[in-house]
Parts: C-alpha cells; structure tokens; sequence
C-alpha cells in the first residue's frame, strides 16, 4: 500500500506488513527532533496505527547518529514557560502515540542517541543497538539545565531500574552500546550487517517487553524513597550548587514524587526559561558555532609534528593521537619523553580500555629525540620554552626541514606572532594554537592571527582544532590573547586581597561561591606559580599589571605551586591542598573585587578588538577557563548587571583600592556589546 | 646474472634488552614497530608506497602469528602493503633481508621493509601434548560417565611445562642444545677456556668504546616503556666485567668439565632491527641517501652438532662466488653466538686440514683479520635476539664500514640446526 504522507525528513518503506521509517533531517549532519520533524512523526503515527500491520522499525539514515536530541536551536525561541511545557506535552503526545500502537515498535540505534532521541527509543517496545564504539546512549539534559522532558525520566526507572536511571539523568553521560545492554536499557546489540534481521526477529517473536528486575526498583519503595533521595541530594551537592544548577535536584524531586508525564513537561517549561538553562543553551549552540566555523574547510593533516614534550606539548600530543593522528612529539630530553610516554600510556588505559585499543594509540605516538617526524608532518605544533630567541631559532630551524606546504604552528601563550614570524621565511604559514591546560579537559584553542598569518593558515589551524574535537576561537595576537588576558588581572588580585591579609580559603571560596570551578589561589598553584609569574611579568607592561610580591617572593623561595608541593597552599602527598578551615569572614568585597577585574579586562579586550563580540568573549572564558557556565560567560553577566552599573561599582573600588579598578572606556559604548542576531534566536 | 642492484636506504635498531627471567613489557611486534617507525618517519615516501615487508621471527607470541603483518599494520603502511614472517632460526633476520634482497634484485618490488625481531623473554610455556590430549578428551564427552572417565585419565606428568624457549634452543634432531655445540667446536679446535673469556671481554670493551664514541646512536632508537622507564642501550653490556669475574662463572652446558659460560655465551635477550631496503629505481624517483648495497647471500649446511662452525662454509661459499679474498673484505660481523664459535671459525679458516677435508680446497682460506672483525662488539655484549640478529650485523656492517672508509662486508651467522649464512654488503665511506 502506498502512503500518501506529506513527510520531507522522514522515508517510509514498507515490506511483509511492517513499516520501515527511516528519519534524514534535511540539511542537517545530524538528526534533531525539530517540531516539524515530531509532527511528521505523529501524522504518519497516526496513518499507520490503524492498519493491521506486523511491526515498525524506527532508523536513521546519518552516518553517525541515529537522533542526538530535541532541537535546541527552537528553545530559544521560546519566551515563557507555557510554551515551554507546551512544546514538552507535545512531544510527550506523539511518543505516547508511538508507545500505544497496537503492534511492537524497534528502535535500531547506531551512533549517538541521545535526549530526546534516546526517549523516542524508550517509547518504542524494543531497542536493539549496534555493537560499537560509536554508539552511544544518554540523556544528556542536565547539561543544558534541564531534564528530560518527552517521558524520559518516566519512562526509564521501570525499564533499568531506579539507581541506574537516575545515574544516567543526573549525571548527563552516555553509555556505549554495550553499557547499555548491561544496563537492560537496549534489548540486544548487533553487528551493523545483522540490524535489520535482528528488529525483525523482535516483531516476529514479539517477546514480552523488557523490564526491571523486582530488586533494582525497591529504591522506588515508598520506605526507602526519602532516604535514598538525601542520598543522592548529598552526592550531587558535591558536583553542583543547586542555586547555580538547578536541573538535576529538579529531576530528582521528580523521581521522590513519583512525578506523572505532566509533572514532567511543567518542571521542564520552567526550568527551560529560567537564566541557568537559558545561558548553557547559548554556550552549548555557540560551541556549536566555532565547531561549524572550524568545519568549513576539511581539515588536511594526516601527520602532527610536536616540539617541546613539556607539559603542554605532551598533553597536546597525546591528546592528538587518541583523536586518531599519527603524531611525533620531539624533546632532545629523554626524560620528558618517558614521562610523556607514560602519561600517554596511563590516560589511554583509562579512556580506551581495550588493549588494542591502547595500542593502537601508542604507536600512532612516536617519541622522537632527532626530529625524525618533521620530514612527515603537515602541522608542526612547537610548545617548547617561552623565550622569544629560542622559539625563533626553532621556528627557523624547522622551516627549513619541513614540507613548503607544512602548517607551521606556536603554542606560545605570551609572545607576539609577528616576533616569531621574523624568524621565517615565509610568515604567513605561521598561525598561533593556544591550547588550555589540561588538553583533555579544556576544549578551547585560541586561534592566534598574527598580522602576517594567511586566511588559509587560519583555515586549515581551525579544520585541525575541530578535527581533535576542540573549538577553535579566533584571536588577534596580542599580549595574553583573550583568555589568560581576562583571567590574569583576577589572579592577580586575588594575590593583593592575599596580600591584604584575606585568608587565601576565604578569596577561593568567594570565587567558588561565584561559580568558578576552582578557586584563583589554587588555580594559580595549580597552573604553577612561575609560569604565572612569567605570563603575568609579561603582561605587566602593555597591560600596566603590577605583580604582585607575594608572587615572585614564592618563585624566588622555589615554592612553585602543586608541582613543588608548596605555593600559596602547601600539599599533601597526594597533591591536596591543605586548607586551613575558613575562619570569620572579612567586610572586603573580595568577590565584586575579583570578577570586576576580570570583567574590565574583558570590556578592554573588545574595545581594542582582540576577538570580535562578546560571544566571542564568552566562550572563550567559558570554554577556556571554566568561568561560570551558568551565568553564560562574563559578557552575558556584565549584560544582566548592566554596563551602566558595573561602571560605577568599578568606579567605587577604583576610589577606595587604586586605579586598577578604572572603568575602561568600552563600558561607555554600547556598540561594543552588541551580539550577533544570529545567535540571539 | 643482470640482477638489478639493491640499496639500503636507512634501519635501525632497539637496543637489545636483557631477559631478567620475566617477560619484558615488549612483544616482538612491540619492538619492530619501535625500530621502524622512525624510518618511516623521516622517509621521503609515504609508508603505504611500500611494496611488502619481510620480518623475521623465530618464536612469535601465540597472539602474533605472521608477525610481520601485524607490524605493517601497526605501523600505518595500510591494509594493501602485504607481509610474511621467515623463520631460518638464528638467521631468521638474514633471511629477510635475503628475501627482500632478491625481490628487489628481481625487479619484482622497489620499496621492502625487511628485519629481524624477537622477544626471548615472551617465549611462551606451553601444555605438553599429553595435557593438550586429556582436555580434548575431557571436551569431547558427551555424557556424565564419559566425562568422568575422561577425567580420571589426568596424571601430574600432564602438568609438566613445555618451554618453547629451551626447546628452540636445543636440536631437535641430535638433542645437544646450542652451548653443547660450542663445547664441541671449542674442543676440535683446542680453544681454551681463558681464550673464550679473553674474546667476550674484548666484545664488552669494543661494545664500550664504540657507545663512548658516540658510534651507537644513530642505529638505536630509544625504546619507552609505560611505566616512563627509557632504555638507549643494549642492557647486557658489562663494563665493569674483567677477566677475573669471567673466570668465576661455572660451565652452563657441560656444567663439569666444560669451557662456555654464560659470560663467554650470548646473552638471551628481546630487541628488533628493521631496514629499508630499496631499488635503484626507487632511490632516484626519492631522491634517497644510500647507506650501502647488499650484493649477494650464501647459505651453507653442517653438522647439526657442530653449528657453529657454519659461517666457515658460508663465507667460503660467498668469497668463491664473487672471487674474492678474505683480505678484499673490510669489514665482517661474525655473530657471536659463542665466543668459543667465533674463535672455531677463525681457526678452521686457518686450518690446512680444515680447507682439504671439508671445504674441499687446497688452500686455506684464512682467517679474517681480527682487527676488522666485530669491531664494536658483538653478541656476547649486545645479546643475540635469535630473530633480530641477522638484520642487526648487516645493519651495523653498513655503518661501520661507512665509518672506516667503505669497502666491502660480510655479515654472517652461525645457524642451530647446523647451517650457516653469510651476506655480502658494499658501502661507500662516510667522507665519499
């Protein structure tokens, strides 16, 4: 029979009495559930649940995803919370549809399914999943401050359990494939060649659908409900501020009341309007922009070249080869290469488990004492000593050995590229990667243009920064570029309020309370006190920092930060810091103090044009250094303040603390903190 | 013979690592991906333009049958690039090399990854036969009672290991292992304890100067463990060794009246040595710096109890061949097996008797001058990775005679079994 369904992203086939829907979002990588796409969905529901068919299998035609979740570009565009929990009930309607069809329902999940694409796969009678790596499972919500909301925290208790559901919801990560079978969160999994035989021996044998055991729903028991509810409440208290990050207290409130699928949608609409939700939503979508920004060209690196196997170096190069690239990391010191060896070694194990695997990532990292790699490479990333001569000899050095089409690139984080630039023949390869520290961790790369750097050199340092799975921001070489720029005024000052006399726990608690997610003291330990000292000496002048005594008191004494066991805070064998209980607090304003730096220091870094717009600022800090996610980034704060106040609060401390605190000139033009419309939805 | 010549463009090796009576962290396959990945590195071409590779192995791990595949693949040459595993026993490594030799001499291929790996301190310990039987049996049954019986079939002996590494060092056929050969050839040719010891200490001090020069380097790649441990040298090099504490180990093999020692023997250790071997063709169309051209290999039998006297009829083979003179060579790596064998073939070179009734010539041929005999040393100080050690002597033959003015080389091996093998090489001086 041939159905006559106005459906443009879907592809309905049909065969012995079952229907094969296949969904391929038009123009899209990947497939999200647009409200477009869900009322296809539900129209062609609604056609097919009163024919006498056999079974419907549910697919996707991506490559690599089978639906990575509602569509979040539309939660912008949604004002209030009506809205919100109407979009929710919706969705909501149409899975119920697909639940309630007469005849058994397969989800065929190969790649990521996740959010609302993992609740569609709930709502079907059976889940069969491919057997790989790739695939991957989640309810990811939390992560943009909300909760499931199409019956996802409804549905999944009763079908893994409590524990495990609540684990998957309040926590946002994904399991692979086999996880998930372990889980009894897909029915079975299967080769990719065995997919479609394996949905149609389900329809055919139709089983009793899955459910959980008795015993891993008795925390649902209305005794133990409570207790395991305080539980878990101290567990997530430990990972998020609840006043910052409300959603999983919320999605764990709606477990504790056993809460209906319109509990759900209601919970869902508020917390969708609310500022957390709203300014990770614009994070994650601006992340998403770089990603697309970087994919323009594709990217034309089969072989990374690293110099320097100091800690940066070493963590750019292995994080490289787990992406999958044959990479040489050269030091003339052994030591450095075995340690970097090792740290290789130990972070695959983690991450990859499998022998092969790890293997497999080990030899595309080769350590290399003669250099033997630049011969091969098609980007050469040097990260050695922050010394402008010594790069420059390198930088010589190298380009006379590599390809002429060699991307030539520095990992300096202070050094202007148009010193470095000197040093070659042809300066426009030489393009700035500034990586963040830990590489596994941080997910931005600042993309440094020097005044020489060619666009394609630009193009193809960002094609490779997407292509390892980091966000390439562009930046203007500069002094500190943007981010250690904006974070260094605030380190410093929390050196002076140290210096005051503040208790170094009471400054880090301030900035903790604030939502940063370390406090500047151990942050500075952390980075290490004499690369602050160098970065913040360096900025001292075009930026007219004063550094702090206390700082190169503690370089001088050796005390270099967590590496040396002592820096501002003294450490434990085990690297923890000891801190003294935080005692009485003092009348200094030390968080207003610490964040105005940061923000005046961002103002003056769009007015002087070291990145473009504020989103730019953003993300780079939200991405670079962690700043309060929630808040959306240091420009969206300064725009929820208000421009016109944080100049005179700054003009107050100014007035009672010194001259730092002088509102740049940027807070007077509005021009400058206008954001792109694009973005605002 | 128009045979088409064939360059070595570039090798190196992992310093040879000692077995400590556990398995070291590298697999064989662990080892030649070590030593030729840096070859590939900095090579001109891509490692999928390779035309094949050729490794030699004598006692692979169980999970790395065709261990050469294995290694194409790890290294990134692609699924296209195929491979196979020679096994000739201690010349297995010589043997690759002969193999890629020849495919390259025939026209037939222009790129080869050729060597030699072994990791003697993963050769597993097996079930015995017996064991293997009782299980199948135990396997087999069908029911309870068959089950049952099957089972009390089991006896202790079942239990007993089968060490694959003792095994392959021991004939199979006259059932002497390798050092009862060298105690037998020692004996014919009447060297003498101390002249052993003399000989493996000159191998520990040539191998110390040679690293003291600073003559190693540019053939070894540093080996990285997971554990941030770096080996840059061959481990089994004593320099602290003298003639006194040689004196002091007991016989290992006729353990009362014998002369080979474990310090006089080579030593048991895990390394890989992998060339890049190349046509002229290939050289010109890459622009590629030669390291020196391997002219021709011969291969020769003998006595199975007597196998370290095999390099004699090899080289006598190989001189005869291209009607050459001891005296044209420059250069001979003679692998020291044991050093009561190194000094047995020089002797039997030496030998009137020796020339007449077994090489069959009027003349003897002479023994090699022994100031251009392994001059930096030798397996009794490097160690003797059984697989490994072809590709290492002519690899390290090539560099010498760079070093030494160029010339003409023999690389040859004494081979368990009773066979012997010996290349010709050529290099131009460094200076050239």
């Amino acid at each position: 029979m041939n159905m006559d369904i106005d459906a443009a992203n879907w592809r309905i086939e049909e065969a012995d009495e079952t229907i094969v829907l296949t969904l391929d979002v038009v123009g899209q990588r990947a497939n999200a559930l647009s409200s477009v796409v869900l009322e296809e969905f539900d129209r062609i529901l609604g056609q097919i649940e009163v024919r006498p068919l056999h079974g419907l299998v549910i697919r996707s035609a991506k490559v690599n995803s089978f639906i990575v979740g509602a569509d979040v570009n539309e939660f912008q565009k949604i004002s209030d919370s009506v809205q919100a929990t109407a979009l929710a009930r919706a969705g909501q309607t149409v899975f119920n549809r697909l639940a309630g069809l007469p005849f058994p329902s397969v989800a065929l999940i190969h790649g990521n399914c996740l959010g609302g694409g993992l609740e569609l796969a709930l709502a079907c009678t059976y889940r069969v999943a491919r057997e790989d790596d790739a695939t991957r499972l989640g309810l990811p919500e939390v992560r943009l401050g909300i909760h499931p909301g199409f019956a996802g925290s409804v549905r999944l208790p009763p079908l893994i359990g409590d524990l495990a559901a609540l684990d998957l919801i309040l926590t946002g990560r994904a399991v692979s494939s086999r996880q998930a079978l372990a889980l009894g969160l897909v029915d079975e999994i299967v080769p990719d060649r065995h997919l479609m035989h394996a949905a149609h021996a389900f329809i055919a044998r139709h089983p009793r659908p899955r459910r959980a055991a008795w015993w891993k729903r008795t925390p649902s028991w209305s005794m133990v409900r409570k207790p395991v509810t305080r539980l878990l409440q101290r567990q997530l208290r430990k990972k998020a501020n609840p006043d910052h990050y409300p959603a999983p207290y919320r999605a764990l409130d709606l477990w504790r009341r056993n809460a209906s699928q319109d509990e759900e949608a209601l919970s869902l609409g508020e917390l969708m309007v609310g500022r957390t939700s709203r300014n990770l939503v614009s994070m994650f979508l601006l992340g998403e922009e770089l990603k697309r920004h970087g994919r323009r060209h594709p990217h034309d690196v089969a072989h990374l070249h690293v110099i320097g196997a100091g800690t940066m170096g070493a963590d750019i190069a292995i994080w490289a080869a787990f992406k999958g690239f044959r990479v040489s990391l050269q030091d003339p010191q052994m030591e450095a290469l075995a340690r970097a060896v090792k740290k290789a070694h130990g972070f695959y194990k983690k991450k990859l488990k499998k022998p092969v695997a790890i293997q497999d990532a080990m030899d595309r990292l080769m350590p290399d004492t003669n250099g033997d790699g630049l011969h091969r490479a098609d980007l050469v990333i040097e990260a050695i000593v922050e010394k402008a001569d010594a790069k420059c000899e390198l930088l010589r050095s190298v380009e006379s050995m590599v390809r002429p089409d060699t991307l030539l690139a520095t990992n300096t984080s202070s050094i202007p590229l148009e010193i470095l630039g000197e040093a070659l023949r042809d300066p426009s390869r030489l393009v700035g990667l500034h990586f963040f520290n830990p590489v596994a961790q941080m997910q931005l790369v600042e993309i440094v243009r020097g005044k020489q750097t060619s666009e394609s050199s630009l193009e193809r340092a960002r094609a490779f920064t997407v292509a390892i799975e980091r966000l390439p921001l562009d930046v203007r070489s500069s002094p500190g570029f943007l981010v250690n720029r904006v974070l260094m005024p605030y380190l410093i000052e929390a050196m002076t309020l140290a210096q005051e006399g503040i208790a170094i726990e009471e400054i880090d608690q301030a900035a903790m309370h604030f939502g940063m997610p370390m406090g500047p003291v151990l942050l500075a330990d952390t980075v290490g006190l004499d690369i602050c000292l160098s970065v913040a000496e360096m900025l001292s002048g075009p930026l007219g920092i004063a550094v702090p005594e206390r700082l190169r008191e503690a370089v001088a004494r050796g005390d270099l930060g967590k590496k040396s066991g002592r820096g501002f805070y003294s450490y434990d064998k085990s690297g923890k810091p000891r801190r003294r209980a935080a005692h009485g607090h003092s009348d200094v304003p030390v968080t207003e103090r610490l964040i105005l730096r940061m923000l005046n220091e961002a103002a003056a870094c769009l007015r002087e044009g070291v990145v473009s717009d504020p989103d730019a600022v953003d993300v780079g800090m939200v991405y670079g250094t962690g700043f309060a996610p929630y808040l959306g980034g240091p420009m969206r704060y300064a725009e929820a303040l208000g421009e016109v106040g944080i100049a005179s609060s700054l003009q107050r401390l100014a007035q009672e603390y010194g001259s730092r605190f002088a509102p740049d000139e940027a807070w007077g033009r509005t021009d400058l903190f206008a954001r792109r419309a694009a973005l605002r939805g | 013979m128009s045979d088409a010549k064939v360059y070595v463009i570039d090798g190196l090796r992992t310093p040879f690592l000692k077995t400590r009576g556990q398995a070291n962290e590298f697999s064989a396959a662990d080892l030649a991906v070590a030593a030729a990945r840096p070859v590939l590195a900095r090579a001109p071409f891509a490692p999928e333009q390779i035309d094949e590779i050729i490794v030699g192995c004598v006692i692979p791990a169980p999970d790395e049958a065709n261990v050469a595949r294995i290694i194409g693949l790890r290294l990134g040459c692609g699924k296209t690039v195929p491979a196979f595993t020679v096994q000739r026993n201690c010349a297995s490594g010589l043997q690759a090399l002969a193999c890629a030799r020849e495919r390259i001499a025939q026209g037939r291929a222009h790129l080869v990854l050729a060597g030699g790996t072994e990791a003697m301190s993963r050769a597993p310990i097996q079930w015995n036969t017996a064991m293997a039987g009782w299980l199948a049996g135990v396997l087999r049954a069908r029911n309870p009672v068959a089950r049952a019986r099957a089972i009390g079939g089991f006896r202790l002996s079942h239990l007993a290991p089968v060490y694959t590494l003792l095994l392959g060092l021991t004939d199979p056929l006259v059932k002497l292992n390798m050092g009862q050969t060298a105690e037998i050839v020692a004996h014919r040719f009447g060297i003498t304890r101390t002249e052993q010891d003399a000989y493996a200490l000159g191998s520990h001090q040539r191998l110390a100067a040679a690293y003291g020069a600073g003559q190693m380097h540019d053939e070894i790649v540093p080996l990285f463990d997971s554990r941030g441990r770096v080996y840059e040298e061959d481990n089994g090099l004593r320099r602290d060794t003298d003639m006194d504490k040689l004196a002091k180990l007991r016989p290992v093999f006729d353990r009362k009246y014998g002369s080979v020692t474990s310090g006089n023997s080579s030593q048991v250790t895990d390394g890989a040595a992998m060339l890049m071997l190349a046509s002229e063709t290939a050289v010109q169309r890459y622009g590629l710096t030669v390291l020196g051209e391997l002219l021709g290999e011969e291969w020769a039998g003998v006595d199975p109890s007597q196998m370290g006297l095999g390099p004699v009829h090899a080289v006598a083979r190989l001189l005869a061949r291209f009607a050459l003179s001891m005296d044209d060579i420059r250069k001979m790596e003679l692998n020291e097996a044991f050093a009561a064998q190194v000094l047995a073939c020089q002797a039997a070179w030496a030998s009137p008797e020796y020339a007449h009734d077994e090489l069959g010539l009027g003349t003897p041929i002479g023994p090699v001058d022994p100031a251009r005999l392994n001059t930096e040393g030798g397996a009794v100080a490097i160690g003797h990775p059984v697989g490994a050690s072809g590709a290492r002597i002519v690899l390290h033959l090539l560099r010498s005679l760079r070093r030494h003015g160029g010339g003409l080389g023999i690389a040859t091996l004494c081979i368990g079994g009773g066979q012997g093998g010996a290349m010709l090489v050529r290099a131009k001086g460094e200076s050239a």
